[in-house]
């Protein structure tokens, strides 16, 4: 068979019916561009998300109390089970560049009659340097201030432009925390990344300040821990798993009362949360493929009919069944083709525009386009095969007869 | 010195079935046809030539009786070696609807080469020669629907000389055009005939089937007559 004829025969054959071609290929068209807007929508999110989380840290492995929390703000009754001597085991540790427990809650914060509600974290020296935290006026606390229960807190940007005057010195004035009086000692210079806790919104206490005057509670919120470097962090959340597992004497790997979570963990966490929401949401686009489809199947038969005296034709200078079969299939491939690749074309546009629109990067994969043609064609071959058996079974004389 | 049969009918029946009535279109004909023959098979309509004509031309087999075309019985094959015989053997001429719309003519002339799986270029230089025999070579780049009746019918002479056919078999080739350009075509058939080629006519008017050296009438399915001048 000469494919290259037969397609260009297709080619002909379509553009000789222009408006009816378009509109059977409408359903195509939208489908793969409703999917290929979709997927680029979906990949572009994750990779913004991923991206932010990135800068948080990636080195960073955090503990929480409690059984294993699935995807971020799940809720869990308070559990007490990790204390400050979990910290300072697993300080000792290899690979653990530094450690700190945080105590975390929200409580009013004021200034000279400005009155906020502040997230408010008890957090060791250690903590600049796991969250790498910039101090811009003023300095972070150091350990002798977290142990000595020092009444100093380090605040962030939002924190400053909500409490004090414009252009007001911040530096050692005593803002009121839960009504007891801190006195400021550092500003955080702006940071870009907006995880769970942002520290921009955030006031910074000493750990133990914390824990004993302001919400009197001897058990942590949470232990971060920062790894050497990102090839430790696997060995870091083992060592701690299994040195956590033996200071809590648990034997039994489903009893834990802690959850070790690191940032790649989370980021996979969020790529599959994503990951499902894009193919749901493709699936559903995917709908008015099939329905293009049946769109298809109807306009093939048409044509069939149409052209039952040009089938008779081509069966008296010797056309084959398989030769009648080979060509209308391939008109229905053609079809579905090139409504797949003008469908390609219109969703990457359309990608790109909505990438700019809500600022999130703008991907549309090599793969997603490869898919895209894929279905199309299996599209044209699968709707297209009724119609084309049924022409290549008509008889020779009923269609030559046929008026 | 005696010419091979090429078509060979020995008493042809068919008989159609729809439903419940059947109605026996042949009623056990027997002809032959030979080499280098210009033969013209008329009747009135329901005079049987049309369904002689699709056994000719293997585009249906007898319900009894035995057709060979050249030596070979046409009973016996499958839809695809007919398909097969019709490309290599018979070279059709319409009445109407001849040519592939939206197709040049000289992708028309190619298509029979296609079917056979002749290479491209070897298509194209055939199909030239072919269209320069019948003299329609300047129009191998027009459209089939941009010229007029009696080229569309010297086209259709060249797609069926095109393979070198046993016969050429033209059903009422002259029906849709006018009586000038009819004559024309006519002659054209029977210059080929002078030239070497076997051909068979089917018509049913006789002004027509003059241009033939022998004319078969059917009548009711039977044979009538059949006169050699």
């Amino acid at each position: 068979m000469d494919y290259k004829e037969l397609i260009s025969l297709a080619l002909s054959n379509l553009k000789g019916n222009f408006l009816r071609t378009l509109l059977t290929m409408l359903g195509i068209i939208i489908g793969i561009a409703s999917v290929i807007i979709i997927m680029s929508m979906g990949q572009g999110a994750t990779a913004s998300i991923v991206d932010r989380i990135s800068t948080l840290g990636a080195n960073t492995v955090n503990i929480y109390p409690g059984a294993r929390r699935r995807g971020p703000g799940a809720i869990s009754e308070t559990v007490t089970s990790l204390v400050l001597k979990d910290v300072e085991a697993i300080r000792k540790l290899e690979d653990v560049e530094a450690v700190s427990g945080v105590v975390s809650g929200r409580t009013s914060v004021s200034y000279q009659g400005n009155n906020i509600s502040s997230s408010i974290n008890g957090v060791e020296a250690d903590y600049q340097l796991i969250q790498s935290l910039e101090v811009d006026l003023g300095s972070f606390f150091d350990k002798s201030q977290v142990k000595g229960m020092s009444k100093v807190a380090v605040i962030g940007i939002d924190v400053v432009s909500e409490l004090f005057e414009e252009g007001e010195e911040t530096l050692g004035k005593v803002i009121r925390v839960d009504g007891k009086s801190f006195r400021v000692i550092g500003v955080l210079e702006q940071n870009d990344a907006s995880g769970m806790s942002n520290p921009n919104e955030a006031i910074y206490i000493p750990l133990d300040t914390m824990m004993k005057t302001v919400i009197g509670q001897n058990y942590l919120g949470s232990i971060s821990v920062l790894a050497v470097d990102s090839e430790a962090v696997d060995g870091v959340v083992e060592d701690v798993d299994s040195l956590l597992m033996d200071r809590h004497e648990i034997l039994d790997e489903d009893l834990k009362d802690f959850t070790i979570m690191n940032f790649q963990e989370m980021i996979s966490t969020i790529s599959n949360v994503t990951g499902i929401l894009t193919t749901l949401l493709s699936a559903i686009a995917a709908i008015s493929l099939l329905v293009g489809g049946i769109g298809i199947m109807n306009i093939m038969l048409v044509t069939v009919t149409e052209r039952t005296r040009e089938i008779g034709l081509l069966k008296s200078i010797g056309a084959k069944n398989n030769h009648i079969l080979t060509q209308f299939l391939l008109e229905a491939v053609v079809l579905t083709v090139t409504g797949g690749l003008i469908g390609v074309a219109i969703g990457t546009g359309a990608s790109f525009i909505i990438a700019k629109a809500v600022d999130i990067p703008f991907i549309v994969k090599l793969s997603s386009i490869g898919i895209a043609v894929g279905v199309s064609s299996l599209v044209g071959v699968v709707f297209g095969y009724y119609p084309a058996r049924s022409a290549a079974k008509l008889n020779p004389i009923d269609a030559l007869r046929y008026e | 010195m005696k010419k091979k049969s090429i078509i060979s009918f020995k008493d042809v029946t068919k008989t159609y079935v729809t439903g419940p009535v059947k109605h026996q279109a042949l009623k056990g004909i027997s002809f032959e046809i030979k080499k280098g023959e210009f033969t013209a098979i008329v009747g009135a309509s329901g005079s049987g030539k049309s369904t002689t004509m699709n056994i000719i031309g293997a585009l249906d087999i007898p319900t009894k009786g035995t057709y060979l075309l050249n030596n070979k019985n046409i009973s016996e094959y499958n839809d695809d070696e007919l398909a097969e015989m019709r490309n290599k053997e018979i070279g059709f001429v319409f009445q109407s609807f001849n040519l592939l719309p939206r197709t040049t003519v000289l992708k028309n002339v190619e298509r029979p080469m296609m079917y056979a799986g002749i290479s491209a270029d070897k298509r194209k230089e055939r199909a030239m020669k072919v269209l320069k025999s019948v003299g329609i070579a300047e129009k191998a780049d027009n459209l089939s629907n941009h010229i007029s009746g009696g080229q569309i019918q010297r086209v259709a002479i060249a797609r069926a000389l095109v393979m070198n056919p046993s016969i050429i078999l033209a059903d009422e080739p002259t029906g849709n055009i006018d009586s000038k350009t009819a004559h024309e075509i006519m002659k054209f058939l029977a210059k080929l005939n002078r030239e070497g080629n076997t051909i068979i006519l089917i018509t049913h008017e006789n002004h027509i089937a003059k241009y033939a050296k022998r004319i078969i009438t059917l009548k009711d399915g039977k044979i009538i007559s059949d006169k050699k001048k």
